[in-house]
């Protein structure tokens, strides 16, 4: 999922205080599952923001609403009649759905109201971790499942580096060395003979090096 | 801020902390009125949202009041709700709000005499603390609070 964090409430407030009413408008998807921007969280907000600007004797209608998705069309759409009654919008989604809104509604000022991380899975209840960075060439299947571009830190395709001790990163107790559970993950499935083999340069072509990227499935777009 | 009489909503936990309340009132012991006891099936049931609406509303003080440690009759309720009382107590403090006036409190169902005596604490140090700048803030405004 993609992951996010609120951002704090001193930096929302200086989004939103020239206007008289705004819309807070969460989303159901992964926004909801890392408790960044879901239902819950959109009512946490309003409440926070409503109080912190009460303190600073500014007084905002503060609507609240909550779409399926804010990255996909037809659910943006849902809300024009909302969207008309209001002077901006605070999107909780991630980048995409804010992006996603400002496209629809070009003459509203959309602000977002988290800060997108990274795509990532849940280790435990309250932790997420990256695991992905979308190169577009995926190697899990020569790396025994973990990926050297989203947990080594300097991305190496044949690690570790020498700063690799006792199973972490250079970097950090707290950071596993990715090269470290590769190996031992390959020699667990018999497979040592994957990290012997050299990895040539990465083409980060198809990882953003050329520009944006972009699907297009023949048979499904319109 | 003579005669200021604070609202104080207490989240209490069915099996002790409400019990405890029971308690205190069979055994005749007085505690402050200003109280307003919310009983919920477990303290683990109370969501930070729960916490921050009762500040918006005008409460002047909150507590959650679970089961003794280890003792939370779905195992960890009460031990979930303290982690969220911290959570809730740093946003406070991000909205401007002092986060002495939430605190997380443990009884057992026999503890009448405790209930009454961290009502009663409770209940002195938001009398001290005064009313909540969101209460006051709200009185210096019309056009109240939409939600
Ligand atoms: S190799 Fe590329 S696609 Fe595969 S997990 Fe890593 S970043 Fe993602
Ligand atoms: S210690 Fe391991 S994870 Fe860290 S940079 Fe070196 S190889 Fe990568």
């Amino acid at each position: 999922m993609i992951t996010a964090e609120r951002k704090p409430l001193e930096e929302l407030i200086e989004y939103v205080k020239p206007y008289k009413r705004i819309l807070l408008l969460g989303c159901n998807e992964c926004v909801t599952v890392c408790a960044a921007g879901g239902r819950k969280e959109v009512g946490l907000l309003a409440s926070g923001l409503q109080m912190a600007l009460l303190k600073s004797g500014i007084s905002i209608d503060i609507r609240q609403h909550t779409l399926e998705r804010q990255c996909d069309p037809e659910y943006v759409e849902e809300i024009v009649s909302m969207i008309a009654g209001v002077d901006a919008v605070v999107s909780m989604a991630c980048g995409c759905g804010v992006q996603q809104l400002a496209m629809r509604y070009k003459d509203k000022p959309i602000f977002p109201a988290v800060n997108t991380k990274f795509m990532g899975a849940s280790e435990r209840q309250g932790v997420w971790a990256e695991r992905c960075q979308g190169c577009g060439n995926c190697l899990l299947g020569e790396t025994g499942g973990i990926c050297p571009i989203a947990r080594c830190a300097k991305q190496l395709m044949n690690g570790p580096c020498g700063g690799s001790a006792g199973g972490h990163c250079e970097i950090s107790e707290d950071v596993d060395c990715a090269w470290q559970l590769i190996w031992d993950r390959l020699k667990a499935l018999g497979k040592e003979e994957s990290f012997v083999e050299i990895t040539p340069a990465k083409d980060w072509r198809s990882g953003g090096g050329s520009g944006p990227r972009k699907i297009i499935r023949e048979d499904l777009a319109e | 801020m003579k005669n200021f009489e604070p609202v104080i909503v207490a989240f209490c936990c069915h099996y002790c902390a409400y019990t405890a309340a029971d308690m205190a009132g069979s055994q005749r012991l007085p505690y402050p009125a200003n109280v307003k006891i919310v009983r919920v099936p477990c303290s683990g049931k109370v969501d930070a949202l729960h916490i921050v609406k009762a500040f918006e509303k005008g409460a002047d003080g909150v507590y959650v009041a679970g089961c003794l440690e280890g003792d939370c009759h779905f195992k960890s309720g009460n031990t979930k709700a303290a982690r969220r009382v911290e959570y809730v107590r740093k946003y406070m403090e991000e909205i401007g709000i002092e986060p002495e006036r939430l605190e997380m409190v443990y009884l057992s169902a026999g503890m009448g005499y405790r209930f009454a005596e961290v009502a009663t604490t409770i209940t002195e140090k938001i009398r001290e603390l005064g009313p909540s700048p969101i209460k006051s803030a709200t009185a210096g405004q019309t056009g109240q609070v939409a939600c």
